[in-house]
């Protein structure tokens, strides 16, 4: 780097001069592209704001989220209460706010877990191929014909109502769209001569899968997940709002629904504002996942 | 399939919300194989599908039993109902007869209902399908012109508003806005029937003949309880035809952006032919294969039963009969509901690969 | 497909949907009722013990005594027996059948009737069989103990019991007076028809069965030749209707004519709904803590006392619970003999911090299971709040009543929060659940004792005393006895009677005469007009 260069310059330059530069350069690339789509930018800004609100969440909310008052129950947006109590008088505010660490906790693991199920599946069976191909894209059909929620619904049911459960149970069901990812990715490098020649140095089946053919699928595999991040959200919500995720007292947003249920008709902030808050993040997420596929991705958008 | 819609998740299911081709492809792959090869993996599927959910029965924590006997039976009364349910063989034994069983046509009996899960499936499938059938039907009719539309006016204010609506099909919690729905239109304004698939009033007034209270109440020309029957049904197949317009939509926008940029319109362009015969005359029709099977699967979701509609709606359909089954241990049911499904789904599989063979000459 | 034909398919769809649907009130003879029935497993009287089971079963079938909807508190009255008498010695009881009275397929109902009716059901041993076993009837002695001739039914008992005990359980369903022929006709495999009786009627009641589809509702229709006249409400459909909510909107819009589930809030709302009026009836079911003696926290006196003043009974019952649930700290509920109305304790935590603070008890977590029904979890969460003040911490997980259910009967539960409902009218029924537990020992597996499933080793001279109070002739020494055994249970045992159901039904106006049950039956629709 030279003085007269300016940090921008560098990492955009032609001809960069070290490995970590040309990195550096196509992720600043990709930023300045992101950056353009102000949707995806929008996006960005209402989950850091969701991270931050989870983090300081015990300093921003104006009430504990669990204290009870029957006294004051099922009170309207007020200057007391911005979003109203709930059945036992809770703050819904403070609820909320709180209940963002939850919706991040599980939205997070899933999208950790699942996709290295997937991963690890695809690969498996698109390098061995023959029949350990065969038996594991069969079991990867099996998962894929069960409605969702359904097995979420059984798996749950079967290892008994609680958070880590529904998120154990959520990845469970959101994994074979990835084996099947990550299959495809690996049928078409598994041939490559960069494979043949790790082959040939030396490299085991277990150094070609990880070191060679993993590095190659993660790039499709984190705009997917990106883009499914919604759709787990929606999912734990669903589980939340049958009473199989979260449990009493805590705020999650789907039992928080399910809670305001029976009062909608005479108190329908209490439904209603969770259902925002769900709402609002599970569209930030699909701004920023669409966002992330024109820069990761772009020959596969379908814009 | 990879890429089911949404709605039976609640909104759009992790993995499988969005308009990707993972569908299409393993349908490329499935067709590189006969059809009779095709039958035979998605018998193994079907069949694996009852292994699992017959596991999950069996290591789930609720007794059957008990919900047969009731909380106060005692010790004697709760063994003879174990015998009777065959509990007492061994799992593989259990797994084996229940199979002949199905083959032979037996389904068993619910134990949550009393009744053959045979006869609750004839029940609750229809009051699913006629649901799914006017989700779909809704769905198509607005998500093809919107994605279309949005296609050839790419970045139009039909684009733009398309993109919102898929924006927001795919954010909203489907039992919030179920929610909503009801309180708004039944609650508040009146202006459709509230939950449930009749005004009780028309209960079992109409003869039985297909279970869809639209077609039944059609073929006895009774008109009040088909309006009646309609107006409890426009809510949630308008909710359930939402999803599926998002879904529709945005794949046959990307399907046509697809053939648009193709060598053959520019040609058809040149040659002076009018946009509309352009895009309705040419791209369109190449579309319609893929748009069929999109379509397919869409439709197959929702036959599957999407559980929180049918909830928020007390809709008595198979989304509801399977999960109210599954949290009382009531087994014949849920696995009497799976192949339900899975044969919905093998059905589904099979005719978009016939279609496929009929209609791309490609393939042929 | 082009862009006009979709255009004026949405527009037809959107004028069918939107030009609101005539909500015309409901028929004039047509009782439509809005209802939880997705319990019902089984229609047959010998089988059928839920509480929507038990609703239809009450209309379809007659017995040899029922109460009278119109006067309940007279207690039971000559039904299909026209009046019965008590041997010298107590061990057995006489009916005299009442002439001219036909089951809905035509046939005469006769002692013969009855008599197979009582056999058949012990014979089945279903799960309610006990009602009637208990006065010594066994598979293999029924066919000596009850026997019949042309006009008369008896009833031969292994003691001298209360009259008042055994007539009470006689008003139970599974006493109902089934059709012989018409059941036997249909018998499969020897199952005394069992399997037909799941979904089908033969009874002599004031409605027959029209259909049962599960989950969704149950129809029936008038009898035009009952023996106490023809109902007035020719069809009668219950519609499972789970969310209270869409009952309320449903009663609201003149859709249906009783709503039978509103919660406290929709009650509110509702009651000032021109058209609508919400009649209370306190029902029998008891809303009970059971401390788990298992537990080595819970089975400490001190810690049991506690727990008592830890339940915030005005608090709750006067906002979630409203209306819903009185506060009822005994075991029998009111409606029933020897019902005891006296509050021994009250929210109090400061009492209770005093407490274990004199115990030297510090703190502890307790982790329980509560059942996904909005009102104990509501009450969970109040109780978890209090018992924080207090310092224990309350975990709770929810799950399913049947997951919660199986916990409980293998004593896994350690406060176990839910509703226990009498299985019929006498007091023994609670009692001997309640405070009946004649071995403590988990190889005793009687699963079916609420003591037993607490833990709870009741002490020997109560268990004495509940059987006791089972032989007693005198009807008002009888109610003293259940009085007392109360007064000791609140004093000692680690299970807590809160609060007594009460039955919120919303009625359009000019429905009257409705009778859901009171504390000791089912609900009754013969009697049932629908005025102005």
């Amino acid at each position: 780097m030279t003085n007269t260069m300016t940090r921008r310059e560098w990492l955009l330059s032609d001809a960069p001069q070290t490995r970590r530069q040309a990195r550096l350069g196509a992720f600043y690339q990709g930023w300045l592209t992101f950056r353009t789509n102000k949707l995806a930018m929008l996006g960005l800004i209402i989950l850091i704001l969701l991270l931050g609100m989870a983090a300081f969440a015990p300093l921003l909310a104006p009430h504990s989220p669990f204290a009870q008052d029957l006294a004051i129950r099922l009170q309207p947006p007020s200057a007391e209460h911005w979003l109203g109590t709930d059945a036992l008088g809770r703050d819904i505010l403070s609820r909320l706010i709180h209940g963002s660490r939850i919706t991040l906790f599980i939205v997070g693991t899933v999208a950790l877990i699942a996709p290295l199920i997937g991963l690890f599946i695809g690969t498996v069976a698109g390098f061995a191929g023959g029949w350990v191909d065969q038996v594991l894209m069969r079991i990867t059909d099996i998962f894929l014909a069960f409605p969702k929620l359904i097995l979420a619904l059984a798996f749950v049911a079967a290892l008994g109502p609680s958070i880590g459960n529904a998120v154990l149970a959520l990845a469970l069901t959101a994994w074979p769209p990835y084996a099947r990812l990550a299959r495809a990715e690996t049928l078409t490098i598994r041939h490559a001569d960069f494979i043949a020649a790790a082959r040939l140095q030396g490299a085991g089946r277990a150094r070609l899968l990880f070191r060679h053919i993993w590095p190659l699928c993660v790039s499709s595999l984190i705009v997917r997940v990106a883009l499914d991040m919604a759709g787990i959200i929606l999912s734990a919500a669903g589980l939340g709002f049958l009473g199989l995720g979260a449990q009493p007292p805590m705020p999650e947003w789907g039992a928080m629904i399910s809670d305001g249920r029976a009062y909608i008709l005479d108190f329908w902030w209490v439904a209603a504002m969770p259902g925002l808050a769900i709402f609002t993040v599970s569209m930030a997420f699909n701004l920023l996942g669409d966002g992330l596929r024109d820069v990761l991705d772009p020959k596969g958008g379908a814009k | 399939m990879a890429s089911n819609d949404n709605t039976a998740a609640g909104g759009t299911s992790p993995g499988t919300g969005r308009p990707d081709t993972s569908g299409r492809s393993a349908l490329r792959r499935r067709r590189a194989r006969g059809i009779a090869g095709t039958a035979l993996s998605l018998t193994l599927t079907l069949l694996g599908l009852l292994l699992v959910t017959f596991i999950i029965g069996r290591v789930m924590p609720i007794d059957p039993v008990l919900k047969v006997v009731g909380d106060r039976a005692t010790q004697a009364q709760y063994d003879a109902a174990y015998q009777a349910m065959g509990l007492d063989k061994p799992l593989a034994i259990q797994f084996l007869s229940y199979i002949g069983d199905v083959v032979t046509g037996d389904f068993g009996r619910s134990i949550s209902t009393g009744q053959l899960v045979w006869d609750d499936i004839r029940r609750v499938f229809p009051a699913t399908f006629e649901l799914a059938t006017l989700g779909t039907l809704i769905g198509v009719l607005a998500g093809v012109p919107l994605g279309v539309i949005a296609a050839a006016r790419r970045g139009g204010i039909v684009d733009q508003i398309a993109r919102v609506v898929a924006l927001v099909g795919y954010s909203m919690p489907i039992f919030w806005l179920g929610l909503m729905g009801l309180l708004i239109f039944y609650g508040i304004l009146g202006w459709v029937g509230g939950p449930g698939r009749q005004g009780i009033i028309y209960d079992g007034m109409v003869p039985n003949v297909t279970g869809m209270i639209l077609v039944d109440s059609a073929l006895a020309r009774d008109w009040a309880a088909f309006r009646d029957a309609f107006s409890h049904i426009i809510l949630p197949a308008s909710l359930l035809g939402y999803y599926s317009l998002a879904y529709i939509s945005r794949m046959t926008r990307s399907f046509m952006l697809e053939q648009l940029s193709a060598e053959y319109i520019t040609t058809a362009r040149v040659k002076g032919l009018s946009e509309r015969a352009v895009i309705w005359g040419h791209a369109f029709r190449n579309i319609s294969i893929p748009l069929v099977t999109v379509i397919a699967l869409s439709f197959g979701s929702l036959l599957e039963g999407s559980v929180l509609t049918e909830i928020i709606f007390s809709w008595p359909g198979l989304g509801q009969y399977i999960t109210r089954s599954l949290l009382s241990g009531d087994m014949n049911a849920v696995l009497g509901g799976t192949v339900v499904v899975g044969v919905c789904f093998v059905v589904l599989n099979l005719f978009s690969d016939i279609l496929y063979r009929v209609l791309d000459p490609r393939s042929k | 497909m082009t862009i006009r034909l979709t255009s004026r398919a949405v527009l037809l769809a959107s004028a069918l949907a939107f030009a609101p649907a005539a909500f015309a009130e409901t028929p004039a003879d047509t009782l439509v009722i809005a209802h939880t029935i997705d319990d019902i497993i089984s229609l047959d009287p010998a089988q059928a013990f839920e509480f929507a089971g038990n609703d239809v079963n009450r209309n379809t079938y007659d017995r040899l005594v029922d109460f009278d909807p119109l006067d309940p508190e007279a207690g039971f009255q000559p039904g299909l027996a026209e009046s019965w008498e008590v041997s010298e010695d107590g061990t057995s009881i006489t009916f005299t059948m009442r002439e001219g009275v036909t089951f809905h397929s035509g046939n005469p109902v006769r002692a013969e009737d009855a008599a197979f009716s009582l056999q058949r059901a012990v014979k089945l041993d279903k799960t309610p069989a006990f009602i009637l076993t208990q006065f010594g009837f066994t598979a293999d002695n029924v066919e000596e103990m009850i026997t019949f001739d042309d006009t008369t039914l008896t009833l031969q008992l292994d003691q001298p019991y209360a009259q008042s005990f055994v007539l009470n359980c006689l008003t139970a369903m599974i006493a109902s007076v089934v059709d012989k022929e018409t059941v036997l006709a249909n018998e499969q495999d020897g199952d005394l028809g069992n399997a037909w009786l799941t979904s089908a009627e033969a009874g002599s009641g004031a409605y027959e069965l029209a259909a049962w589809r599960p989950n969704e509702a149950v129809q029936l229709t008038a009898f035009e030749d009952y023996w106490q006249g023809a109902a007035e409400m020719k069809r009668v459909i219950v519609r499972n209707v789970a969310e209270s909510s869409a009952q309320r909107l449903l009663l609201e819009q003149g859709d249906i004519d009783v709503a039978r589930n509103l919660t406290p809030t929709d009650v509110d709302s509702i009651s000032s709904v021109k058209g609508v009026t919400i009649q209370d009836e306190p029902r029998g079911r008891i809303l009970y803590m059971g401390l788990n003696q298992k537990d080595e926290l819970l089975s400490n006196p001190a810690v049991i006392e506690a727990m008592k003043h830890l339940v915030n009974y005005e608090g709750i019952t006067s906002s979630f619970l409203k209306g819903q649930f009185i506060t009822h700290q005994a075991f029998l509920p009111k409606g029933y003999l020897g019902a005891l109305d006296e509050q021994a304790w009250t929210y109090d935590v400061e009492k209770a911090r005093q407490l274990l603070a004199d115990a030297g008890i510090e703190g502890g977590t307790i982790t329980t299971r509560v059942r996904d029904l909005r009102e104990y979890v509501d009450v969970a969460q109040t109780l978890q709040a209090s018992m924080a003040e207090a310092g224990l911490t309350l975990e709770i997980e929810q799950m399913t009543g049947a997951q919660v259910l199986d916990a409980y009967r293998a004593r896994e539960v350690p406060i176990f929060l839910g509703e226990w409902g009498p299985d019929y009218s006498d007091p023994n029924t609670n009692a001997a659940t309640f405070a009946f537990n004649p071995d403590n020992s988990d190889d005793a597996n009687a699963v079916g004792l609420l003591a037993w499933r607490n833990a709870y080793e009741v002490p020997a001279e109560m268990n004495e005393a509940t059987v006791a109070a089972t032989l007693e002739q005198d009807t008002e020494k009888r109610a003293a006895m259940y009085e007392d055994i109360q007064r000791q249970y609140q004093a000692e045992a680690p299970i807590v009677p809160l609060f007594q159901r009460i039955e919120q039904v919303g009625l359009r106006d000019g429905v009257q005469n409705w009778w859901s049950g009171g504390a000791v039956t089912s609900v009754v629709y013969h009697q049932v007009t629908k005025g102005e």
